[in-house]
């Protein structure tokens, strides 16, 4: 069964208060090479099928998945 | 005149609302279930607060596509007043209805307090009893609530007085100390180009009762009636 | 199964006997399982044994507590005659009952305590709704180790986004509760959820499996692998590997629980539904032999007909899963589509699994076969209890004897008072309780932080108010002492919003009861307690006991949580506990009078905040307590607020006096000048946790009919000072001790725990 694998991210200009509170973390933790940590989805989608699946789960992220106003996304399909 | 609340599944400011509208404006009142897709008895539709379908995917974003949006969008488009509340902005962002998004709070966590927000435009069929300026005292509650949007979009917004609040201290001073989750220009309520369709983050039907702490909110609702009728 | 039951003749004839290290392993000891040999004529088999092992574990069948819980007059009542409901139930007039309860959800808590205080939340609901309430207010009692602590910080953290995440998404407003920091609690964290819910008399549901032949419906979520045996986890000590038990732990879904919650509301008000039982420890095993040990009845039901969320699942896994957000209904024959078709509404399961019969069985199918079939009564109401040893513990003479006549005052009142209000104990919470979703549903008229919360009661004059308490210090230097402070508290508090106290529900936390010390320390909290509540009119109407609460480093103070519900008959009357105005009278209405002893001396610290704070000691006496006395109080002060003379009631309890004007003065912004008369040092007089003492403000003309109050109901009212300034001022015996700006008192009271959770 073939399997989409999305991931979500906020837009690199928008401030990810999330990614920076862990940055912080990483940093009091010693980490001191982190330079920035952006916070994201990863969904996980099982397909039926084998046709136009690309177009098909760029329709989703578009539609659904992500909000463009605010969100970039990509995707890998295994098949 | 006749008021519509929308009861999304996981809505949960949909009674507050409802009662709002019942007990303290004394005007008549429906539950609208997301599916339905007649609109044609409301004079006003409220998208009330909560937690549509969870908003575990993001705020929002799976509401949009219920039934009973495409309604909406029928709606507000023949010049029906439409209003957003928390979760009901939310909605009505993700279905373009306003522009704008409402992104994670900058503190991270879920805020519930009662705060001051300052009228912008005092004009709006959402506003025009109060005068621009005026101090509300209103709380909010949402983990959500942090608006923005691009640029051009903000300019557009200024200029073309479409800013209905913005977080202030009880003076009425924009700060950013007054801002309770780091919105673009303290922005706490929006209206679409029509003005017809507003969203905002604080919850009017909170504040409707000396006995609740602030009957603020009331100036808000009592414009809609006062515009229709 | 067939529809004709033809198969329901068939007897499980499984004999092979169970190795004693599986029953062991899964919380059964020897006799136990010799008994349930004995009950079913046979050895059981492997489902079976689960469903006895969690049904007959502390969590389940308070194989311990029971005979001590007996001393609660309501619990014994219920247990001797018609049996116990999920929830206390409460007649507040007008046609309208409250349904009450708390729970622990300690150990799930210390696991995973985001999820853990979630689910926390998501069960104590549905005991309310499945009674037919709908959920009005939560309120949680939370304790954790000191702050300085990262881990505490974490679990700190976690609990209160747990409780926000679920707790908001579900739309029923958390008003208040309390918040304890000690150091017992590192690694032991207590998160004790309370709910109440608002219902017409007429039309309470019950969980009964009534009527052989009706349908059993099971509605809400799919039935997936968690939390499998949660219920004998709860009922073991917490060890280093308990991470490792994480499996254990379940997910709350709030959005499903929001929906499960309208639906079964709905459902019930259609009049198809018989019974119903919520579905928390144990599951389906225990939802289905209590509701028909409860109703005289027996039920057959098909594992195969329960909607799973993974496949492959055992009979043992379905039967013991601890999904959340799930109910079993009993359903009226022949309107199973009435009452399906609201959950279909809803974007829910429901799904029939079998039916009511009248033997008194519990048959369990896989298919055809029939892999469980037991008694209901044996597993939901024949657990084994046991009379464990108590034995008074070494340290208490110890630390009640010391001596604390080498206790020097302090050399800056002002700096003590600061680090009182800065201990994260007294400190302001609003670092917590604005994370939750206070006002929803609007009908909350006294927010967050005052001495108790107050919910209208929509569509009439009345309002009740609700509190938790507990100072699980002084139940460590007393258990009896200790309980009923904390009855008398909850009652105070109560008083102080005017509200008439009604009923009880408890959170009994405790260490390991095998202990003789701890089990000591129980029963005596109990006795204490059980005692108190007759006193003060309040019953213990529901209640939850959680014991095991200890790492091989520490075991917890005795804490038992008193949660208190009260009646106020006009919401216009409430009372606050912030000074309001300049220029009003501050005084103090007071139990004792001059000439107790116990009125005010240097023993009087013990077990102080103060102490703990100032000098690093948890020693002494807790302060004493006589009822009668606190009751002369709490009346005069209901009588006061009733007559509207009061412009702020506060109790006095952590920090002592001078920490509740300090209060008064921060939440209302306004400052105070403080004249006191002690017939002992500053730091006694102010810092003593002396009970049945309460703070008041009131205008001057008003002060003679509170006096003529004082003097009908016998209690002492000493004018203390004015409101008024920016500062609190305090002078004892004529000499200045305090001086401080509210500004200052209140960065310290408020800026303690945000900044201890920025560290």
């Amino acid at each position: 069964m073939p399997k989409a694998n999305v991931y979500v991210t906020l837009k690199p200009s928008l401030l990810d208060a999330q990614g920076k509170v862990v940055q912080g973390a990483l940093e009091k933790l010693g980490f001191t090479n982190v330079s920035a940590v952006r916070i994201g989805k990863y969904i996980q989608i099982e397909l039926e099928g084998n046709s136009n699946l690309e177009q098909q789960v760029d329709e989703m992220c578009r539609k659904l998945l992500a909000n463009p106003v605010i969100e970039d996304y990509r995707f890998e399909i295994e098949r | 005149m006749k008021f519509g609340v929308i009861q999304f599944p996981g809505s949960n400011c949909d009674q507050d609302a409802y009662f709002a509208v019942r007990d303290i404006l004394q005007q008549p009142v429906d539950y609208v279930w997301h599916q339905e897709s007649n609109l044609s008895k409301y004079d006003c539709l409220i998208l009330p607060g909560g937690f549509s379908y969870g908003d575990y995917l993001r705020t929002g974003a799976i509401a949009r596509f219920s039934p009973v949006m495409s309604a909406v969008q029928e709606f507000a488009d023949r010049g029906g007043l439409v209003i957003g509340i928390c979760n009901g902005f939310q909605i009505l962002c993700e279905a373009h209805l306003l522009p704008g998004a409402l992104l994670p709070n900058n503190t991270l966590r879920f805020r519930c307090k009662y705060l001051h927000v300052r009228v912008e435009n005092d004009s709006s069929s959402f506003t025009h009893l109060c005068h621009r300026g005026q101090v509300l005292r209103i709380p909010i509650a949402h983990h959500s609530g942090c608006y923005y949007c691009e640029p051009d979009v903000l300019k557009e917004l200024e200029n073309k007085d479409r800013i209905l609040l913005r977080y202030c201290d009880r003076d009425g001073n924009v700060t950013e100390e007054s801002n309770p989750n780091g919105s673009i220009s303290n922005i706490a309520g929006v209206l679409n180009e029509h003005g017809n369709v507003a969203g905002m983050m604080p919850h009017p039907e909170r504040a409707v009762e000396s006995l609740l702490g602030s009957e603020d909110g009331v100036i808000i609702l009592r414009s809609i009636v006062e515009r229709i009728s | 199964m067939s529809a004709n039951g033809e198969l329901g003749s068939r007897t499980v004839r499984e004999t092979i006997p169970i190795p004693p290290e599986v029953y062991r392993e899964m919380g059964l000891n020897d006799e136990e399982y010799r008994r349930v040999v004995a009950v079913l004529g046979r050895h059981p088999t492997y489902t079976e044994l689960g469903m006895y092992a969690v049904m007959w574990s502390e969590h389940c069948g308070y194989k311990f507590s029971r005979p001590i819980l007996k001393l609660f007059r309501k619990y014994r009542e219920a247990i001797e005659g018609s049996g116990l409901e999920n929830a206390g139930l409460i007649d507040i007039g007008g046609g309208f009952g409250i349904a009450m309860k708390m729970e622990s959800h300690n150990h799930p808590s210390a696991v995973e305590p985001f999820q853990g205080a979630a689910t926390g939340v998501g069960g104590i609901l549905r005991d309310i709704f499945t009674m037919g309430a709908r959920p009005i207010a939560c309120l949680n009692s939370l304790r954790f180790g000191n702050l300085d602590d990262p881990r505490n910080r974490y679990l700190f953290e976690h609990v209160v986004g747990g409780i926000a995440f679920y707790g908001n998404c579900v739309g029923v407003p958390t008003v208040g509760g309390e918040v304890y920091f000690d150091d017992c609690y590192s690694g032991n964290p207590l998160v004790n959820v309370l709910s109440v819910g608002l219902v017409r008399l007429d039309e309470v549901a019950f969980a009964r499996a009534c009527g052989p032949g009706n349908p059993v419906m099971l509605v809400g979520s799919r039935t997936g692998r968690d939390g499998i045996h949660g219920a004998t986890f709860a009922s073991v000590e917490l060890g280093p590997d308990s991470e490792s038990r994480r499996p254990n732990v379940q997910i709350g879904d709030p959005f499903t629980e929001k929906c499960l919650i309208e639906a079964t509301l709905e459902a019930l008000k259609t009049g198809y539904i018989v019974g119903i039982q919520d579905m928390g420890a144990a599951g389906i095993t225990c939802s289905t032999c209590e509701t028909a040990a409860k109703a005289g009845t027996g039920m057959r039901i098909d594992v195969r007909k329960v909607p799973l969320r993974e496949k492959s699942m055992t009979p043992y896994e379905i039967m013991l899963s601890e999904s959340q957000e799930r109910m079993l209904a009993i359903v009226q024959k022949g309107h199973e589509n009435d009452v399906a078709r609201i959950f279909t509404k809803w974007g829910l399961n429901a799904s029939i699994i079998g039916e009511v019969t009248d033997d008194g069985l519990v048959h369990v199918y896989d298919g055809d076969e029939l892999v469980a079939q037991v008694p209901a009564k044996s597993l939901a109401e024949e657990a084994p209890t046991y009379e464990l040893d108590t034995e008074e513990p070494d340290y208490l003479r110890r630390v009640q004897d010391y001596d604390l006549s080498h206790i020097h005052e302090p050399d800056d009142y002002n700096e003590v008072l600061l680090k009182l209000l800065g201990s994260p104990t007294i400190a302001s919470k609003e670092w917590v309780y604005e994370q939750y979703d206070h006002m929803v549903q609007t009908n909350t008229v006294v927010l967050p932080g005052s001495d108790a919360a107050v919910v209208r009661i929509r569509g009439t004059k009345k309002a009740i108010a609700i509190t938790t308490d507990c100072n699980g210090r002084y139940c460590y230097l007393d258990p009896y002492l200790g309980a009923q402070i904390a009855v008398a508290e909850a009652a105070r508090n109560l008083a102080c919003c005017g509200a008439k106290p009604m009923a009880v529900t408890d959170c009994l936390n405790f260490g390991n009861p095998e202990k003789p010390e701890v089990f000591w320390q129980f029963r005596k909290c109990v006795e204490g307690m059980a005692e108190a509540c007759e006193f003060f009119e309040a019953p213990v109407v529901s209640g939850n006991v959680s014991f095991y609460n200890e790492t091989p480093d520490a075991v917890i103070y005795p804490t038992p949580v008193v949660g208190m519900l009260g009646l106020i008959e006009d919401v216009e009357k409430r009372c606050t506990s912030e000074f309001k105005r300049e220029g009003e009278i501050i005084a103090l209405i007071c139990g004792w009078s001059t000439n107790d002893e116990s009125r005010c001396d240097l023993n009087s610290l013990g077990g102080s905040e103060y102490l703990k704070i100032v000098h690093g000691l948890a020693v002494g006496k807790p302060p004493a307590l006589l009822m009668e006395k606190e009751k002369r109080v709490h009346r005069a002060v209901l009588k006061a607020i009733d007559e509207l003379l009061l412009s702020s009631a506060h109790d006095c309890s952590e920090g002592g006096l001078a920490t509740a004007l300090a209060e008064g003065c921060i939440m209302g912004d306004v400052g105070a000048k403080i004249s006191l008369i002690a017939n002992c040092g500053p730091a006694a007089a102010l810092f003593a946790e002396t009970q049945s003492r309460v703070v008041v403000s009131l205008p001057i003309e008003k002060l003679s009919r509170l006096r003529e109050i004082a003097e009908e109901e016998q209690v002492q009212i000493t004018v203390l000072g004015k409101t008024g300034g920016d500062k609190l001022e305090i002078k004892v015996n004529d000499e200045p001790v305090i001086s401080v700006k509210i500004k200052d008192l209140s960065e310290a009271w408020r800026g303690s725990i945000p900044s201890a959770m920025e560290k």
